[in-house]
């Protein structure tokens, strides 16, 4: 039965003289090539040249810090229970009275974890969370040597305080605008 | 003692001379692995190799600094005397070839000519062809001496295509000689300057000695002794360090050699097209320099063939190389010379 029109039947007659000697075809097959070998390359000179991602790339997750550059996590736990991989654990911790720049909610959390081998990028945490306070990043997991290498701590995890380092903030938002706090305020 | 009439300075000259030219035969064969790879890369729409240094030009180095850092294995149920010969012999044997090759035309100084040529012998081709056969033994000895059952299979597959395809070669040579009527190189080369390039009298015969110049080097679509997915690198396969690169050399040694061969004897060796040499006013060193770089333009197109045609065709099925070289060539080669005779005799009359 013909699928489509695009089917070629196999041409199965035995070769003539002038083909089984092969030259004209080998000629034909010569021009090809010689033809590709001024084309342009599809080579992207990786370390200097880089592809942008897609604008909607979920890649490593970034804690994040409201303008002034106090933390927004408050260790709800419901990135947690969003996580189909069950990748994140956080341990809440209360703030202390003098802490008031470093946390933006009386809660905040102690300790947060994601384990990269574990998680599956979907996003999910971002889109449960309530305060902006975690987001996936245009960068991919570095290679590790060792399994516990991939268990992102919170430190590693948080972006650069926009106050006191004010250029390495700029670099980790890359192309993001950071997202104003306009329903919740202390 | 007749060794001393040949003044020390002809011994001088000459040992200068072959220095220069295995300097040449491995700079050369340095520089065809990159411009295999780079071509390699630009006929499949890729870059090839250009880190090291700018466009890759330190490639060889590092590879052939790699090859010479690697573990040197000797497996223990080879032959060790056959399995160092076997490279050994193969990268002698390519680097002898090229001696009777004349590479330019020869410097008249004052009070000496200089031959761009190590030896000028009577019978230089019929070395060449002798020296080459030898040459299937570096892989035979190498493949057997490796007691590897992929490396024998290899190297008896390297020793049937090297007859068969010696066969042919030497037919098509047959009628190239019958219009230069010499043996001699440099003979050769001057009957071209008068009489036209032979390729204009035999485009058969050159390209049957072409192709049969395939099959000599191991090179693709007749390089079934390294059959990578099939023998698993054939011959070469229990060789590693500075012994596989000697392998991997050699085969590019022999490359250059053939194309200068086919130079030589087909596209009129160091003539400069529509150029008459015996005219040229200025001075003999420049001549001489001159007649080099075209004869090295005309060993680097052939090269660039050789790379050309390696990333084009896919390999001969075994059957059907030994069918092209019996059921085709040599029949072609055959007419090729009973007509050229023909000719011969009906236009001498």
């Amino acid at each position: 039965m013909q699928l489509t029109q695009r089917a070629k039947p196999v041409d199965r007659s035995p070769m003539t003289w002038l083909e089984s000697i092969y030259l004209w075809n080998i000629a034909k097959g010569m021009a090809i090539t010689l033809r590709h070998m001024f084309m342009k390359k599809a080579t992207i000179q990786y370390p200097e040249q880089q592809r942008s991602f897609s604008k909607v790339f979920r890649g490593l997750h970034v804690l994040n810090r409201d303008e002034a550059g106090r933390e927004n996590c408050t260790a709800c736990g419901l990135c947690a229970v969003a996580c189909p991989a069950e990748a994140i654990t956080m341990e809440a911790a209360e703030r202390q009275s003098g802490e008031e720049h470093l946390y933006r909610e009386e809660k905040y959390a102690a300790k947060y974890e994601i384990n990269m081998l574990r998680c599956i990028f979907c996003g999910l945490c971002e889109e449960a969370c309530p305060k902006d306070a975690i987001y996936l990043s245009q960068t991919f997991a570095p290679a590790n040597y060792a399994r516990k290498g991939f268990i992102y701590s919170k430190e590693e995890l948080l972006i650069p305080n926009p106050v006191t380092e004010r250029e390495a903030y700029q670099k980790a938002l890359g192309d993001r605008k950071p997202q104003h706090s306009t329903t919740h305020t202390n | 003692m007749y060794l001393t009439a040949i003044d020390s300075w002809y011994i001088l000259e000459k040992l200068i001379l072959i220095g220069a030219l295995i300097g040449l035969s491995f700079f050369i064969a340095m520089y065809t692995t990159l411009a295999e790879r780079k071509i390699a890369g630009w006929m499949q729409d890729r870059m090839g190799p250009n880190r090291a240094g700018p466009f890759g030009i330190f490639q060889p180095l590092a590879d052939g600094g790699k090859l010479f850092f690697k573990e040197e294995i000797t497996p223990t149920s080879s032959n060790r005397f056959l399995f160092l010969l076997g490279p050994a012999l193969a990268m002698i044997v390519a680097l002898i070839t090229s001696s009777v090759i004349p590479w330019g035309a020869s410097y008249v100084g004052a009070t000496r000519t200089v031959a761009l040529q190590v030896a000028d012998v009577d019978m230089g081709i019929l070395i060449v062809f002798g020296i080459v056969s030898v040459g299937v033994y570096g892989i035979m000895i190498g493949g057997w001496a490796s007691n590897n059952k992929f490396s024998l299979i290899a190297a008896i597959r390297g020793a049937s295509q090297m007859v068969s395809y010696e066969l042919p070669m030497g037919l098509a040579l047959i009628a190239v000689l019958f219009m230069t009527g010499s043996l001699k190189m440099s003979a050769m080369v001057e009957y071209q300057m008068q009489h036209g390039w032979n390729v204009l009298y035999q485009p058969l015969g050159f390209l049957i000695f072409f192709i049969c110049a395939l099959a000599e080097c191991n090179r693709t679509p007749f390089d079934l002794p390294e059959a990578e997915n099939e023998l698993n690198f054939g011959y070469h396969q229990e060789y590693s360090s500075m012994k596989l690169g000697f392998y991997l050399f050699a085969e590019y040694i022999n490359m250059f050699v053939s194309s200068a061969v086919m130079a030589t004897l087909f596209f009129g060796g160091y003539d400069i097209p529509f150029f008459d040499e015996a005219a040229w006013q200025g001075s003999p060193l420049t001549l001489s320099m001159l007649t080099f770089a075209v004869m090295m333009a005309k060993v680097s197109f052939f090269l660039f063939v050789f790379i050309w045609i390696r990333w084009t065709i896919p390999r001969f099925r075994y059957d059907q190389l030994m069918n092209l070289g019996w059921k085709k060539l040599i029949p072609l080669a055959l007419i090729n010379m009973l007509i050229s005779a023909a000719l011969m005799l009906f236009l001498n009359k």
